[in-house]
């Protein structure tokens, strides 16, 4: 067969380019998080794996040799109380406030909530951050750097994950069982509660993981609200020390002790984050194959 | 009244249970005021920002919008070098990131065996998971260096006449800031952009196909049109995020206070600026003014979050990834 | 009267997920005459006519066997984006690509090949409306969006649309399914003026309408060919019982 270069060859030619690209592409854009996985593990792999690390505390600024302790145990700490803080503010917030836009006709006042709700998402985090941090320094400095005012500032990103993703969920329970309910002559709370929310909770719960995942790794509002410190936090009025902010002063430093502890640190983070993330597909997966199969 | 439907009434049969509306009420009351809290919080932002950036505001007044200079020296101090900043770094995030995320949507949808295609969607959602501080860190350690050592004398070596390469190429400057933003807006616009193609009825599809179309052909007559009003929104919304990352941004920006002349320049965004100057030991009034652009970012952010959200919701009509 | 063969099936089976759909389908059809494809719902009509044109292997865990010869080349053995130039298609439901004007939704197939002047794109897309029988309709607004036109003008949108990417065989899938009485009047009228130029093959589920604008049917049943041959005798003189049952109506 003689191979002409003609219209259609061109155009096949075109077409098979465009398939080459595209697939180029998901390799350059799939590139970065091999890069990364595999960075954290070169670099922070051999810190990490010392067992006092997660619970010793972080060096100090100073020269490999005269240093004694490497860990990021305050960091874990903190971290932990911040989100927990946060998250008791957010959860029960979000949850009330997605039951509000769907649950209730409330003549537009629910879905003021929801776009709110929705337009707070896009707010930068750095934003909340500098909102608390004024709002405290207007009322009460004396907290402004302390476990307290972190744990609202990540509350307020955390709360309209929570509400968005929870509304989404509370939007998918099939009507039917409301009215079952109601037939029943449950009241409205019980019903809702009980039945209407449960029902939703594959997809609440993961929004509250999802929410949870983004405020472990945020910095830019603890830079503002949570102080800075190496040692554990012994009260919620002080400040403390948390993962991603440790991450970001040490990645800063010029001594190269402190250099792998932010390694260490972004690999406990990043293999956090990935456990939580394969978590809540199993757990989507589970609840789902429960709702649908059992009940 | 609250609920759609009546309430359990009394009946008249022997066994009557009183049902006390007071649970009911008061739970409703309990909704009611978190929702107002909701807004109460969208509102106190807004309110907190102005109130602290009044001073400014009052000493500048409309010349914070087009001076430039920023001297804590002098307390002098103007929005323009950071709005700029912020600008420059998101437009050309948007630049890189747009045509690899519609490649890899693209390819997603049309090229990738159908075993594939979650495999791939995942990944690409995981990248989305990273937190920011470390793709800065990744950027400060591992971007950077490549950028100052290869990537930008090569740039300037070869486009150095179009006059936006000039400078020793350092590598902590607008470029960087720039890639590893568009990095992390990928997996957004991605997302969006795989939504709304895999949206697009399989008989338009046919329809260019019976024509004898080739893949390609089909892709960009019968697809992308009808799924443009998505994409654009997936686009404006990686726009929002990219506006107000800091982490990713901070370390390897350079910060510097002043309007970047060249890719090559340092510079800062605003909300770099908050970041690094808001709890040093600055005075009132430059608090004042660094709030002052945070209300500025605020504003833009929210503009632009709301636009997308409009666009993206009317297209999947609510259905898709929830994007948090 | 028999003219030559323009498309020949040769003991075509497709499968949907390892099923087939249809088995050993031998057929041979006419040029320019219309051939029409009866049979109950899920005989496989549908299944045959996208295997014409290639379309069938375009879904997820689709397969085919056999040949289909278009002027003694099999199709199978071509590139599927020439054979699909050369077989066009019209669908059950319109579907005219939406984002796009009636004019840039007629002249689709000539952007795919290159460029033409603004002239002659003007010629074939008026002729492809005139042979559509769609053109006095639209003549004062080819620039409206397609979807502004009514079910039965988006589907002679459509035939226009095929017909300008020039085609030698027209195949049409139950293409009066969607449209009331009038507007499917007007597009079997079309269907007669159609197979001057082109070879039709046309699926229906209506016997009374390949009664009226086919010269030759094929009874399909579960993906089995019953009977091929001249409409009239297969309605008036079937040879198979099953055939016979099927017309007279005694099952659907």
């Amino acid at each position: 067969m003689k191979f002409k270069f003609d219209r259609h060859t061109r155009r096949k030619l075109l077409s098979h380019t465009v398939a080459v690209l595209s697939g180029l592409t998901v390799i350059a854009v799939l590139y970065p998080l091999v890069s990364i996985v595999y960075e954290a593990v070169i670099r922070g792999g051999g810190v990490l794996f010392q067992w006092t690390f997660l619970t010793a505390k972080p060096p100090n600024a100073c020269d490999v040799v005269s240093c004694s302790t490497v860990g990021i145990g305050p960091a874990i700490q903190g971290s932990l109380l911040v989100v927990a803080i946060a998250s008791l503010i957010a959860v029960p917030v979000g949850l009330m406030a997605a039951i509000l836009a769907s649950e209730y006709r409330t003549r537009g006042f629910g879905r003021a909530v929801s776009f709110t709700a929705d337009v707070l998402t896009g707010v930068p985090s750095i934003i909340m951050g500098a909102f608390v941090w004024g709002y405290f320094v207007l009322y009460d400095p004396s907290i402004a750097e302390s476990v307290i005012a972190g744990g609202i500032a990540l509350s307020a990103i955390m709360t309209p994950i929570v509400a968005r993703t929870t509304e989404e969920a509370l939007r998918t329970v099939p009507n039917a069982m409301r009215e079952a309910a109601i037939a029943l002559g449950i009241s409205k709370w019980k019903m809702t509660l009980r039945i209407v929310l449960i029902a939703a909770l594959p997809g609440i719960a993961t929004g509250v993981l999802l929410a949870v995942m983004r405020a472990m790794g945020e910095a830019a509002p603890l830079l503002l609200t949570l102080g800075y410190t190496t040692n554990y936090n012994h009260s919620l009025l002080q400040p403390a020390a948390a993962l991603p902010v440790l991450i970001y002063t040490f990645a800063e430093s010029n001594y190269s002790n402190q250099q792998e502890v932010a390694w260490g640190a972004t690999l406990f983070l990043l293999m956090f984050i990935l456990a939580a993330n394969i978590l809540s597909r199993y757990m989507i997966h589970r609840l789902s194959q429960r709702m649908s199969g059992g009940a | 009244m609250e609920s759609p439907t009546p309430s359990p009434s009394s009946s008249s049969s022997a066994k009557t249970r009183r049902v006390s509306p007071w649970p009911d009420r008061i739970f409703f009351g309990l909704v009611i005021a978190v929702g107002a809290f909701v807004i109460a919080l969208a509102v106190a932002i807004v309110v907190i920002l102005v109130y602290n950036s009044e001073q400014s505001i009052r000493v500048f007044g409309w010349g914070f919008f087009y001076g430039t200079e920023w001297s804590v020296q002098y307390q002098v101090f103007n929005v323009v070098p950071f709005v700029v900043g912020t600008l420059l770094t998101s437009s050309l995030a948007l630049l890189i990131a747009v045509p690899l995320a519609l490649g890899t949507a693209i390819f997603i949808t049309t090229q990738a065996p159908r075993w594939a295609r979650g495999p791939i969607g995942t990944a690409i959602e995981l990248l989305a998971a990273v937190p920011s501080v470390i793709y800065g860190f990744w950027g400060l350690y591992v971007v950077h260096p490549y950028m100052a050592q290869t990537v930008e004398p090569k740039l300037q070596s070869t486009l150095g006449w179009t006059g936006l390469f000039s400078g020793t190429p350092v590598g902590l400057d607008v470029l960087t800031a720039s890639v590893i933003l568009a990095v992390m807006v990928v997996p957004t616009i991605s997302a969006v952009s795989r939504d709304t193609l895999a949206a697009v009825p399989a008989a338009q599809k046919e329809a260019a196909l019976s024509l004898g179309a080739t893949d390609w052909e089909t892709t960009r007559i019968a697809m992308l049109p009808y799924a443009r009003s998505g994409i654009v929104g997936g686009v404006i919304l990686g726009l929002g995020r990219a506006l107000g990352e800091t982490m990713a941004v901070i370390m390897v920006i350079g910060n510097a206070e002043k309007v970047p002349t060249s890719l090559f320049s340092s510079g800062s965004t605003i909300s770099t600026l908050i970041a690094t100057q808001l709890l040093s030991n600055s005075g009132p009034l430059q608090i004042s003014a660094i709030l002052e652009c945070g209300l500025v970012l605020m504003l833009i952010s929210l503009l632009v979050n709301v636009a997308a959200r409009l666009l993206v919701w009317r297209v999947t009509k609510g259905a898709g990834t929830v994007l948090a | 009267m028999y003219t030559a063969t323009k498309l020949k099936v040769e003991g075509l089976t497709a499968y949907y997920n390892n099923k087939p759909a249809i088995s050993d389908i031998s057929l041979e059809f006419p040029e320019r005459q219309v051939t029409a494809i009866i049979g109950p719902s899920g005989c496989g009509k549908s299944t045959l006519i996208r295997c014409l044109n290639r379309l069938h292997e375009t879904a997820p865990h689709t397969r085919v066997e056999g040949r289909v010869l278009l002027d003694d080349e099999d199709i199978y053995a071509l590139d599927p984006v020439r054979v699909r130039r050369r077989i066009g298609m019209v669908f059950q439901k319109a579907n005219p690509f939406v984002t796009m004007s009636i004019y840039d939704n007629v002249s689709a197939a000539l952007r795919f090949n290159g460029r033409h002047s603004r002239e002659e794109t003007d010629q074939v897309v008026v002729r492809s409306l005139q042979h559509a029988a769609l053109w006095d309709e639209v003549k004062d607004r080819v620039d409206a969006p397609a979807v502004s036109l009514s079910g039965g003008q988006q589907q002679r949108l459509c035939i226009a649309r095929a017909l300008a990417a020039d085609p030698e065989v027209l195949l049409m899938d139950e293409p009066c399914s969607a449209l009331d009485p009038i507007a499917t009047a007007k597009i079997e009228e079309l269907i007669g003026r159609l197979k001057k130029d082109y070879t039709l093959i046309i699926v229906t589920h209506n016997m009374q309408q390949a009664a009226r604008v086919a010269d030759l049917t094929a009874f399909l049943y579960i993906g089995k060919l019953i009977e091929f041959g001249p409409t009239e005798e297969l309605f008036e003189r079937p040879k198979e019982k099953l055939t016979e049952s099927y017309i007279t109506g005694r099952f659907g």
